[in-house]
Formats: structure tokens, C-alpha cells, sequence
């Protein structure tokens, strides 16, 4: 029953004037939120700005309305089919080969593309000079990947050979529609015309060539045409395809994972600065006690008196997620610099209100269900206080508990919201309270542990030390938990980062291990090969004899059977897959022996065939030891048994294979070849590539070396993004250190000035709180350091299947910064205290 | 309600525990206060005479005994609710002024008329503060305050929302002699021409020996009453 007449303009004009004097410690409040709200607001702005850009650009991203393709010729049936829809068409056949440039017998890698009709529909190929894709296909000129020409010191006019054809360079490509930067890095595209592919002579045994057809409806084109009658028909057919709400879907889905991540991490920084604000209000409102009890006193209801505080937080919250908003709406304008090797469309950066919104809104709730934890003790503070310090202890009060509850819950919807997955934001939000259980367990565990093990023979500025962690009113609990929920927060952000990068790095080759894979080798070239290899001075390391072959049928079923029977749960890709079958009597190095018993040969004809299958594939095939695989081997069917399941280390640089037949089956089968091999020096790879690629123009050398700079080169670029966005963390982190040390400057202010009063020195007082916060901050970041690596190791085990091996250097780094920070901010307080006469800070203070 | 005591107190009794004993502060105190009266409680530190203003304020809630304060019965209400009354009729002097820091001199004074929804609050509040002569340090924060004026903006506050009870803890025990002279003679003018019940817990006899009545506390029980001893 509070008093009615003392309304909200009271409670609001009493706000303000408690405020007043307080404005630079709520003015620290609010510097915590700003970065992680400025981080939320960037994200969602630029991930709003980038969905415009896609929707409004679908088309030019597929560069067509319709696009099938196939790792096999198309038939003329599509092409008939298409054509009596009035559909105008274009054709295309990529794969990957070499490019040889005769002017300085440079070698490199490519994706041939070779087009005919008006490919792109939508959209265009800007090339310098501009134009050039619009008619080269009339000549035998070649479009070439910028950084190719740069890279090879060519231009248009020059020639390039691919295949057994030369080309002019018609011009240098900017941009292709559909394509990103980072896709064309391993193998750089170049475009020559399609009439000319089979002059090349590169359609050969074991060329992986990707088939597709482009297809423009007409206008005024009904879709529902599409959807009744030709989605169905090509849902019959083995070939693929995506028209443009696919493929907008996808790359929407894409990016989106892409935001919903760096969501995460700003939201890392959000909690960070949260546990902030509820650190310093904790603080802040432990020194609004008595003001409390004499507002109690004087007839303020429980409800009012909190309501008050709540007011002054819900205006800094407010006003410092206004402030965050708008550092994020002005930071989005450099975050097409940092993404722009990994977008396929150029983003126009506007301000995009519902984020803007939608980061206030956040930043208030966030920083409000915090300070809560703290503000409802208030309702609680007896009258009594004012007069005497209360020998009964505190009622028991449930509120702050469903503060907390309401914390939990705003965690889990919003980490749901960026994760799409119930299990991970559960697996994220517990994460933290475990955090959160675990360090202050350790406070307690800490304070207890000072008073009980109390070192009483120690001098007496460490005595004061550490007395004060478990002194009436210490901070031990406050301080670990903010600054260790800080360092776990961060430390593990970066554990995560190198785990990503690890996962994808491929392991680089040492000494002795091949660095040069030769493939598309035909049989009939294959001692040549190994000559030309050998007078090059390179070892022969291995040769891999390569059969295609396609699945007919499971466990007597057959894959058409299986295709139209979704109950089986058998993935798509298994059945309409080429397969690529290797035959050997031994496991690799990169293999190990799962289950069942390896066939090294196939003694006599008419003996069962027992072939080894890889782990991943066994699940998706849905099969067992013993059941039967029949493969069509180019038109001879072939009945086989799983004798074998392997596991394949995939980062290993050298030929895997998901299937691996024993010897003495496909020894006469149709093949083609790879060979690895070994260089010493770019020089040796140089020359060898020229050699080749001259003598055999159809062969393709992959440069391990080569790739693997590639991938750290696009590696660097996406640490870099993870990274720009851990500097939110890391300075919001900051500030709540400083926040958090600084806060308690006024408790600091009259235990240091009685201390001078009684005679201690300057000195002794700055040590005493040196040595609390060396302890203070050592224990926190130890701590802090301690769950980083079990959420490290955790997120290693289960997300990322490995094991986590952090880097030595980087945790004693996080010890060390943290700590000296702790206690650097902390002597800078007592400074200001200890250079004047004790009774002018008293009155201070008073 | 006139002739009706403004304080009754019957057996009333606190207990506290601490650690694993229990500490009896209070024992079966039982008193009436009449209307307009000056009564002052007095004992040697640790006698129950804070405890025993705190309890008749609405303060503290009481291990047994009831209390009522101008005919209402405080142990059945809530806090809120007492709050309300402490609003309504109570006003409060402590010892260590509690001024609100963060106001200033007249905004203190302003609280409780505000929380009375009182519309001239800003006017009253001066006048108040003219009163007891700190008219001109309206716009003064406490601590540009000097003990004593502090306490006496302590009083116009304590006097704003016309309580007919005060209750004054200790209220010169942090001042100097001439200071708290001067304090003293403020708050029974005060009271004299407000009329208002005044309640005061003291350790000065001379400060005691102005009320009318004077209750002497000893190991938390009622030791002797001048009231009940002049009549007897």
C-alpha cells in the first residue's frame, strides 16, 4: 500500500536528483553497454543492408532464372524440353586445368569455363575492356582472371594456351556474377568459348566437368509452371538444379550463419559490459543503504525507494544504448571492407531502423535485467538501518533469484535467435552460468580460505592485503566474478577462433611428403609422365590409378528404387554420385582401420570382392559389414561387399578415397592417374610445370604450397573478421575492469585516509592495495583462464572434433595483462587519495 | 482519540539472535504517552532505548508486545504500511542527521511534503528552513554543512509534514556543547509551537530534564519513570 500521492513525476524528480552527483559513476555504467550494443547495431545493420542487396540482385546472382547441371552430358531431352517452353538458353562445361602463357611460360591452375549462348541472362561480366563477354565467344579469344594477368605479367593481346588450343586474351575479368573473390582464389576463372572445347582435347577419361544449362523464361512466364509441371519432372532425373528463390535461399542462409555468428560475439561483448553494469550498481547501490533506510523512514515504501535507482539505471541504459546504436549505425560503414572478399554482391550501406531499434531495445532490457540482481534488495532495507546497523540477519527475499531467472532466459532467447538451435544457445547460456556458479564459488572459496589460513606471521602490509579479501564489505566476490566472467569470455573467443582456423588449415607437407599432386593422367601416359618427372629431378612419390564408376544398387535395391523411397534416410548425393575408386593392397598413412578386415587382394576370379568404405559414407549410405554394393563401372556391373570401414584423415594433403577397392579387380578397367610428387624450391615447381604443361596440355598440377598460402591468405581474412570483432570485447572488458576498480574508489577513499591518520606511510598504503588487487586480479584471471580452456576443450571435443592444443604463449599473456591491469587501475584510486591532507578527503567523502 | 494516549506500549519485548545465543534487548516494556507530551528516555549505552524508540516508530518489528501509534495498531501492518503512517504522523530526528547527500538543504526538507503530495512544497520547505535559520543555505548540499547546521535542516524536515509524534535519537549526541545547545532550544520551540507529542532518546540529563517526563532504561527494562514515581 505505498503512498498514491508521491507518483512517477516524484520518484523521477528524486532520480534526477540523486543523479546529479553521481553522473560520472553512472556515466560508467553506461560506457560498458556501448560497444557491445555498437557491435550488435553494426552487424544487424550491415546483415539487413546485405539481405536488401541479395533480394534485389537475386537474379544476377544466378545470372539466369534457371540453372540444371551435372557432372555428366546433358541430355537432349532437358534441351527439347526447355526449348517447347520458349525458354532462351545457354550452355556451359567448367572444370578445372591448366593455363600456359607462352610469353614467359608461366603454368597456374585455372577454372575453365567455356560458354556459348547469352550467359549471363541477368547481370553481366564486367571485363576491361569493358564488353569483351559480349561477343568473344565469336572468336577463339579467352577471358582471364585479373589477378591471373597480374600475377603473369599479361594482358589483352597476349596469348594463352589451354589444352591444345591458343587463345587471345580478349580482355582481364573484373567480375562475375555469383561469385565471390575468396571462390576464385584457389583456381581463378577464365572463359572461352564452347565450340572450342573439343578442339582442347581436355574432355577426356576422368575429367571431373561440371555440365550446365542456363535457362531465361519468357516473358510473363506463370511459375506455377515451374512448380506443377518441371520441378517434378527434373525431381525424376539425376541432374541438379536451383532456380533464383534457391538460390537466394541459400546464400540468404549463408550470410545469415555468417551474422548469426558475429551476432554472438557482440552479444559476448553486450554481456560482458552487463556484468559490468551489474558489478558498479552492486557497488553504487551498496552506498545507497542508509540513504535508503532514511527514505524508508520518512514513509518511501520498499517499491518507491527501488524505483528510484531503477529510474537512474533504465535512463543510463537507455541512454547508453542510444550511444551504441549510433557508433554502430557509423562503424557499419567499414564493414563491407572487412567482408568484401567474401561477398558475392556490393553493398550499399543505409540505416536500417529496425536494427537500430532492435540494439536499444536489447541494450535496455540487457542492462536493466542485470542491475536488477541488485536493485530489488532495496525493497528490502529495513527502516532500522538508519538508526543502527541491524543485528538480525537480511529476510530472505526471492526476487533477486528471479532477476537472475529473467537474466537466464534473456541469454537463452537471444543466443536461439542467432544460433537457430535450441541445443547450442542451451549449451551457451548454461555455459555462462556455469561460468558465473564456478567463480564465485572460487570467491567464496577464497575469502574463506584468507580468513581460515590466515597467515599471521606475515609482515603487515601483506596481512592487510589479504585481510581485506574477506574483510566486512570486501569486494572478492564482486571483482573475481566481473573481471573472471570477462577474461573466460574473451580468452575462450579466441581459443574458438584458433580452433576454426586449425580445423581448416590443412596439414602442410614436411620433409619427404609430397607437396605436387599431377592429375587427369591417361594410362597411356603415364611412363612418360614419370620420365619427364624424374629428368625433372623430382621423386616419384606415388602413382594412383583412378577408376569412375556409379552405385547401381544397395543391399539388392536399386538406386532408383532407393531415390523415391525417402523413408530409407540414404542421402541423395550417395546415389547419384560418380564415384572415384582407387585399388590398393594397404591402408595410407591418413587411413585407420574402423571395423572389419581389410582385402589387400582378390585372389581368384569369381571370388566376393570386399571394398572398404570411408566412416562419414557408411552412415550416409546406411550400411554395414557384409552388405552388398553393386557398381556400374562403365557399363560392367560389378557386385561388391563392405569388407572394411575406414576412417580418413581429410586434412592430410594426398589422394583419399571414400570407397577403395583390393587388388585384383580393376586392374583392366578404364582409368586415368594421379602423381604425387616432391619439389625443393617455387623454381624447381616452375620449371616442372612448364615442361609439363607443354608436353602434356591435358594434365592438371595442383602446387600444395600453393594452396596452402591461398587458404592462410583466406584464413588471415576471416581471423581478421573474428578478430575486429573481439575488439569489442575486449575493450568493453577493459572498461568494466576500470569500472569495476574504480567504483569502489570511495570505500578505498576512507580505509587508506583512516590508515594515514593512524600513521601508516605512503608506501605502506600503496602496497596493501597492490597486494589485494595482485590477488584480486590473479584470482580472477586464473580463474577466468580456467574455464576458457574447459569450454575451449569442450567446444574442441564436440563441435569442432578434435582435441584443443592452445597456444603456450597466449594464456600466461592473458594472466599477466589482466592482472597487471587489475592492479594498475586499482594504485591509480588510492593515488589521488594519498597526495592530500586526510581531512580534506574525509569531507569528501562525508 | 483526543484523550486517548498517542503512544501505547504493552509488554513489549525484543529479542536478537547472534551466532547461537539469544540476546534479549527489550524485556515486557509496557508505557503510555499522552498527547502533547515531552517524555525522554535515558540509560547507559546498551539499556534498549534505541531499540525501544525504533520499535515505537514502526521501525523494527518486536519478538512480542504490540505497539500503538495514534490509534493505530502496528504490529499487523506491513512495512508499506507502516511507511504510510510514519508519513502521516511521524517525524524523525537522528543523530547522525542522515541528510540525503545527493540533495540539497531544501530538497531534504522537501521530501516529506512531497510524499505527502503536498502542492507548496517548495514554499513550505523555505519556510521551514527560515525557521530554524538556514533560509539562506536553501541551495546547500550537506556536506557544505556544518554539524550543526545539518541537524537543523534535520529538524525543519522532521517537523515538514506536521507529525503529531517526533521522535529525536540522540540528536546533539554529535554535537559540540554550544551547538547542541542551540539544537536543543530549536527543537522544544519547535515543538511547543507545533504542539507536537516529542519523544527523545538522550544521554544528556540536563537536555532530559527539560521534558516533562523522564523514563530511564536499564538492561532493557523500565527502570524508573518520573511520571509514575511523581505520582506515586
Amino acid at each position: 500500500m505505498a503512498d498514491k500521492k508521491a507518483g512517477i513525476v516524484w520518484l523521477v524528480k528524486m532520480a534526477w536528483r540523486d543523479s546529479r552527483r553521481n553522473a560520472a559513476r553512472l556515466l560508467l555504467f553506461m560506457s560498458s553497454i556501448v560497444l557491445g550494443i555498437a557491435a550488435l547495431v553494426a552487424i544487424n545493420s550491415f546483415g539487413d543492408n546485405l539481405s536488401d542487396e541479395i533480394d534485389g540482385e537475386a537474379k544476377a546472382l544466378l545470372g539466369a532464372d534457371l540453372e540444371i547441371s551435372s557432372r555428366t552430358p546433358i541430355s537432349d531431352a532437358v534441351r527439347e524440353r526447355f526449348d517447347s517452353l520458349g525458354f532462351e538458353m545457354a550452355e556451359e562445361m567448367s572444370f578445372a586445368s591448366m593455363i600456359y602463357f607462352p610469353k614467359n611460360g608461366g603454368t597456374r591452375l585455372i577454372n575453365v569455363r567455356a560458354v556459348e549462348g547469352n550467359f549471363p541472362f541477368y547481370g553481366e561480366i564486367i571485363t576491361e575492356p569493358a564488353g569483351e563477354a559480349n561477343d568473344f565467344t565469336e572468336e577463339q579469344k579467352a577471358l582471364v582472371d585479373q589477378t591471373l594477368l597480374l600475377q603473369f605479367d599479361a594482358s589483352a593481346g597476349d596469348s594463352v594456351k589451354i589444352g591444345e588450343v591458343t587463345f587471345h586474351i580478349g580482355g582481364s575479368v573484373l567480375e562475375v556474377p555469383g561469385q565471390s573473390a575468396i571462390t576464385t582464389t584457389v583456381a581463378p576463372p577464365v572463359f572461352i568459348p564452347l565450340r572450342l572445347m573439343e578442339e582442347t582435347g581436355l574432355n577426356q577419361l576422368g575429367s571431373r566437368i561440371n555440365y550446365k544449362i542456363y535457362a531465361k523464361y519468357p516473358e510473363e512466364f506463370d511459375n506455377t509452371v515451374f512448380e506443377d509441371y518441371l520441378s517434378p519432372w527434373l525431381e525424376t532425373t539425376e541432374l541438379s538444379y536451383d532456380d533464383v528463390a534457391e538460390r537466394k535461399e541459400e546464400i540468404g542462409d549463408a550470410y545469415s550463419d555468417l551474422t548469426g555468428f558475429l551476432n554472438l560475439t557482440a552479444f559476448v561483448a553486450l554481456i560482458l559490459g552487463c556484468i559490468g553494469v551489474a558489478g558498479s550498481v552492486h557497488i553504487y547501490l551498496k552506498e545507497k543503504t542508509t540513504a535508503v533506510a532514511v527514505l524508508r523512514v520518512l514513509g518511501t515504501s520498499g517499491q518507491q525507494a527501488m524505483a528510484i535507482f531503477l529510474i537512474q539505471v533504465l535512463a543510463m541504459a537507455l541512454l547508453g544504448s542510444v550511444l551504441g546504436a549510433a557508433l554502430g549505425a557509423a562503424i557499419q560503414y567499414f564493414l563491407p571492407a572487412l567482408f568484401d572478399d567474401f561477398l558475392l554482391v556490393d553493398v550499399a550501406i543505409g540505416l536500417s531502423w529496425p536494427s537500430i531499434l532492435e540494439g536499444i531495445l536489447t541494450g535496455v532490457i540487457a542492462a536493466v535485467l542485470f542491475a536488477l540482481l541488485s536493485l530489488v534488495r532495496l525493497r528490502k532495507i529495513s527502516p532500522l538501518r538508519a538508526i543502527r546497523t541491524s543485528l538480525e540477519p537480511a529476510a530472505k527475499d526471492r526476487a533477486p533469484w528471479l532477476a537472475g531467472g529473467g537474466i537466464f532466459v534473456f541469454i537463452l532467447l537471444f543466443s536461439r535467435l542467432q544460433l537457430d538451435e535450441w541445443s547450442s544457445a542451451l549449451t551457451f547460456s548454461f555455459g555462462i552460468l556455469m561460468a558465473f556458479a564456478l567463480l564465485a564459488g572460487l570467491a567464496r572459496l577464497a575469502t574463506y580460505s584468507a580468513k581460515r589460513f590466515f597467515p599471521s606471521r606475515s609482515p603487515f602490509v601483506w596481512r592487510q592485503g589479504l585481510a581485506n579479501l574477506y574483510r566486512p564489505n570486501n569486494q572478492t566476490l564482486i571483482l573475481v566474478v566481473t573481471i573472471g566472467l570477462g577474461t573466460a569470455l574473451i580468452t575462450t573467443l579466441f581459443i574458438s577462433q584458433e580452433l576454426l582456423v586449425d580445423k581448416v588449415k590443412l596439414t602442410s607437407a614436411p620433409e619427404s611428403r609430397p607437396n605436387m599432386v599431377l592429375f587427369d593422367i591417361q594410362s597411356n601416359q603415364m611412363s612418360e609422365v614419370r620420365e619427364v618427372t624424374q629428368q625433372s629431378g623430382l621423386p616419384v612419390i606415388s602413382e594412383v590409378p583412378i577408376v569412375t564408376m556409379r552405385l547401381e544398387a544397395i543391399k539388392g535395391r536399386s538406386v532408383n528404387e532407393l531415390r523415391s523411397d525417402t523413408a530409407t534416410g540414404i542421402r541423395d548425393w550417395v546415389l547419384s554420385r560418380e564415384y572415384r575408386v582407387s585399388y590398393r593392397d594397404s591402408l595410407s598413412e591418413s587411413e585407420t582401420l574402423l571395423r572389419g578386415k581389410w582385402q589387400d587382394e582378390v585372389g581368384r576370379s569369381g571370388d566376393s570382392i570386399f571394398v572398404s568404405i570411408e566412416e562419414g559414407l557408411r552412415e550416409d549410405m546406411k550400411v554395414n559389414l557384409g552388405d552388398e554394393l553393386i557398381f556400374n563401372v562403365q557399363g560392367a556391373r560389378l557386385s561388391t561387399y563392405v569388407g572394411s570401414i575406414r576412417e580418413v584423415d581429410w586434412q592430410r594433403m594426398q589422394t583419399n578415397f571414400l570407397v577403395m577397392f583390393p587388388k585384383g579387380v580393376l586392374e583392366n578397367a578404364p582409368k586415368f592417374h594421379v602423381l604425387l610428387t616432391r619439389f625443393e624450391s617455387p623454381e624447381q615447381s616452375a620449371a616442372f610445370q612448364q615442361k609439363l604443361v607443354k608436353q602434356f596440355p591435358n594434365i592438371s598440377v595442383i602446387d600444395l604450397q600453393l594452396v596452402l598460402e591461398t587458404i592462410d591468405k583466406v584464413l588471415s581474412k576471416v581471423s581478421f573478421a573474428i578478430r575486429f570483432m573481439a575488439f569489442f570485447s575486449i575493450f568493453t572488458g577493459l572498461l568494466v575492469l576500470t569500472g569495476s576498480v574504480l567504483i569502489s574508489k570511495y570505500q578505498r577513499m576512507q580505509e587508506s585516509v583512516l590508515l594515514r591518520t593512524l600513521g601508516a606511510r605512503r608506501n605502506q598504503i600503496l602496497l596493501i592495495n597492490a597486494i589485494e588487487y595482485f590477488l584480486l586480479g590473479s584470482l580472477a584471471a586464473l580463474s577466468g583462464i580456467v574455464i576458457a580452456l574447459i569450454a575451449g576443450s569442450l567446444l574442441a571435443w564436440l563441435s569442432f572434433e578434435t582435441t584443443l592444443t592452445p597456444d603456450i604463449l597466449v594464456l600466461p599473456g592473458v594472466y599477466l595483462t589482466i592482472t597487471l591491469l587489475t592492479v594498475l587501475i586499482g594504485l591509480s584510486n588510492s593515488r589521488g587519495i594519498l597526495s592530500k591532507p586526510p581531512l580534506e578527503v574525509l569531507r569528501k567523502v562525508m | 482519540m483526543k484523550n486517548e494516549p498517542i503512544l501505547r506500549i504493552r509488554e513489549l519485548t525484543k529479542n536478537y539472535r547472534s551466532g547461537s545465543r539469544d540476546l534479549t534487548v527489550l524485556s515486557q516494556v509496557s508505557l503510555d504517552v499522552e498527547r502533547g507530551s515531552t517524555c525522554a528516555i535515558v540509560g547507559p549505552s546498551g539499556s534498549g532505548k534505541t531499540t525501544l524508540l525504533g520499535l515505537s516508530a514502526g521501525l523494527d518489528v518486536p519478538s512480542s508486545g504490540s505497539v500503538t501509534l495514534n490509534g493505530i495498531v502496528l504490529d499487523k501492518l506491513s512495512e508499506d504500511e507502516k511507511a504510510q503512517v510514519r508519513s502521516a504522523h511521524v517525524g524523525f530526528i537522528f543523530q547522525s542527521f542522515n541528510l540525503l547527500p545527493t540533495l540539497t538543504a531544501l530538497e531534504n526538507v522537501m521530501i516529506p511534503l512531497e510524499l505527502k503530495g503536498e502542492k507548496k512544497a517548495r514554499k513550505k520547505a523555505k519556510d521551514l528552513l527560515e525557521k530554524v535559520g538556514l533560509a539562506d543555505r536553501a541551495g546547500h548540499y550537506p556536506a557544505q554543512l556544518s554539524g550543526g547546521e545539518q541537524q537543523r535542516v534535520s529538524i525543519a524536515r522532521a517537523f515538514a509534514n506536521e507529525p503529531s509524534i517526533l521522535f529525536a535519537d540522540e540528536p546533539t549526541g554529535n554535537l559540540d556543547g554550544e551547538t547542541g545547545a542551540t539544537v536543543e532550544e530549536l527543537i522544544f520551540r519547535l515543538n511547543t509551537d507545533a504542539g507536537t507529542t516529542l519523544i527523545l532518546v538522550t544521554h544528556d540529563l540536563d537536555l532530559a530534564s527539560r521534558a516533562g517526563r523522564v523514563i530511564h532504561m536499564k538492561n532493557g527494562k523500565l527502570f524508573s519513570d518520573s511520571l509514575v514515581d511523581s505520582v506515586a
